[in-house]
Parts: C-alpha cells; sequence; structure tokens
C-alpha cells in the first residue's frame, strides 16, 4: 500500500494539479497563461507545478525569460506505478520462495510473514533490531 | 519519436529492499536459478504460461521463458553475472509485458544480496532507466483526454489513504 507513496501519482490527489495536468496535455503553457485559466494565484499555480514537476508528471525548459511547462513526454509517474506495484508482487513470491526453502531454518525465526518493505520501514526495522541487541 | 535525455532523471527508478530469512548463497541462488518456480505464473510473455524461466548463469547470458511445448519466449539478456552478491539484468517487457528486441527501450534491473546476520539477506532491488519504457507524448495525451482520468482517480484516492496511514515510524 505504501508503495503509492512512492509512485509520484499521490501529486494528483489533488483535482487543481489534476486539471492542470490535463490543460498541459492540450498544449505547452507558461505559468502566467496557466493562472489565467484557474481561479488560483500565481504563486499557487507555480506550487502545484513544482509538485508535479518532483513527481516526475511535467517539465519545464526555458523560453527568452519565460518558463514553459509541458507533461513529461515518457510519462514517468505512470510507468512508476507500474513497476512498483510488479515488483512489489514479484519480490514478495520469492521471498515467500527463498524462505521456505532455506536449508537451515533461523534460529529467531518467528513465522512473522515479512511484507515488502520500503526502505524508510526497513531502516525503522533495523534500528528497533539494533536496539533488541 | 520524443527525446530522451541522456542522464536518467530522479523519477526514473524504482527501488525496493526487503530482508529475506536466508543466507545470500541461498537466496541468490533461489532468484536466480529457481526463477521459474516463484516467478508470478500470471506474468509471462508468450500466450500460454511458462513451465520454467531461465537466467543463463554468466554475463551475456540470456533470460528467457519456457512453455508446455518447449517454446522460448525471449525475457532479456544477463548484463552482470557475480554470484552470490549481485545480478543485473535488462528488461525489455516495458508495462505490456511484450518483448521489445530494441535496447534503448530497455531498462536495467539491478538486484544486490547482502549478508545482514544469522541466515539473513537484505535484498536491494534496483530498477533503473524505467523512461526507456515511455510510449511518447502523443500516447500519453491520448490517455489523459480519453478514460483515463478515472484510473487517476483511482490512484489519487489510494495514495491519500496510504499517506493517511503514514510512514512507518
Amino acid at each position: 500500500m505504501n508503495a503509492y507513496l512512492n509512485t509520484g501519482l499521490h501529486a494528483l490527489a489533488d483535482p487543481t494539479r489534476l486539471a492542470i495536468l490535463q490543460s498541459l496535455a492540450q498544449q505547452p503553457r507558461a505559468v502566467a497563461d496557466l493562472a489565467r485559466g484557474f481561479p488560483v494565484s500565481r504563486p499557487a499555480i507555480s506550487q502545484h507545478l513544482r509538485i508535479l514537476k518532483d513527481a516526475g508528471l511535467v517539465s519545464d525548459r526555458h523560453a527568452g525569460t519565460q518558463r514553459i511547462y509541458h507533461i513529461d513526454p515518457a510519462g514517468i509517474a505512470a510507468l512508476k506505478a507500474h513497476f512498483d506495484a510488479l515488483w512489489t508482487h514479484v519480490l514478495d513470491t520469492f521471498q515467500a520462495a527463498a524462505e521456505a526453502t532455506a536449508p537451515t531454518a533461523t534460529a529467531g525465526g518467528s513465522g512473522r510473514p515479512k511484507a515488502m518493505e520500503d526502505k524508510h520501514v526497513a531502516k525503522a526495522r533495523k534500528r528497533v533490531a539494533r536496539r533488541r541487541r | 519519436m520524443s527525446q530522451k535525455p541522456a542522464s536518467a532523471s530522479p523519477g526514473a527508478v524504482v527501488r525496493k529492499t526487503l530482508v529475506v530469512d536466508c543466507a545470500p548463497e541461498h537466496a541468490f541462488a533461489v532468484f536466480t536459478r529457481n526463477m521459474g518456480r516463484w516467478w508470478p505464473a500470471t506474468h509471462h510473455v508468450g500466450a500460454t504460461p511458462f513451465r520454467d524461466v531461465i537466467v543463463e548463469p554468466r554475463s551475456g547470458g540470456r533470460w528467457y521463458e519456457i512453455n508446455a511445448e518447449d517454446e522460448e519466449g525471449q525475457w532479456g539478456h544477463v548484463l552482470a553475472w557475480e554470484p552470490p552478491q549481485r545480478v543485473v539484468l535488462s528488461w525489455h517487457l516495458g508495462t505490456t509485458f511484450a518483448y521489445d528486441p530494441d535496447l534503448a527501450h530497455a531498462s536495467e534491473l539491478d538486484i544486490r544480496f547482502h549478508a545482514a546476520g544469522d541466515n539473513r539477506t537484505r535484498v536491494e532491488f534496483e530498477h533503473r532507466h524505467i523512461e526507456r519504457h515511455g510510449e511518447g507524448y502523443e500516447k500519453l495525451r491520448d490517455v489523459l483526454d480519453g478514460g483515463w482520468v478515472g484510473i487517476l482517480d483511482e490512484f489519487a484516492k489510494r495514495a491519500a489513504a496510504a499517506e493517511a496511514m503514514g510512514p512507518a515510524q
């Protein structure tokens, strides 16, 4: 479930951002141009664009004094979402197979299923493990 | 075809880390030698399910599936073979699980197996150059104009739900 946090698609949880993305899909636009089409301030538009850019959904280029925004040509966020889900599934089945066929049982093995872990979860778990030692 | 950036953007990588209860040698062997026994049966290249998935144990080796009729379906190539620490594979299957032989459209899977104490292995999985599977601006515009918004809404809802749960502390 936390997989969705890594995909960039949470950037679209905001209806204004989704509308900006759809507008940019029609044609590349500058911030001022976008601001005319939405009932929000220009700084707010810039903030939304930054989030979309960080999520890999839009890119920008300079044209004179302006910055022109366009949707990311490769649709990277959607690709990431696809692969994130695929690898979660694949690595879960790998882990189950590796543990089921391990030649020696782990001394401290508790039979507790280990779900796929995002990095921050793994780190948290490591901290806990260190404290236990 | 759109211009691809020369360097991978940060948005073009998916990383996973997991801790497996077995030694690195075993984890590496299961991953590479026994892939056909654990790879999700739903994901195959051919029209029929595979009976095995083969990773040839050498750099430059092939990665392919074999179906019940002994027909082969290409998946990719072994780019690096460093048992039991690391294997790097080329991934040619895009989002539709169809083989594209063009290396310019292939991404890379880099899987590392680190010893993490008594019979434990930390597996670091990285899928990079995902942008090479991009289908181009026109395609994305089509889906945005079409029925894709509903799908995005669904993603957004699930993302919001996951975010509300918060990261594990």
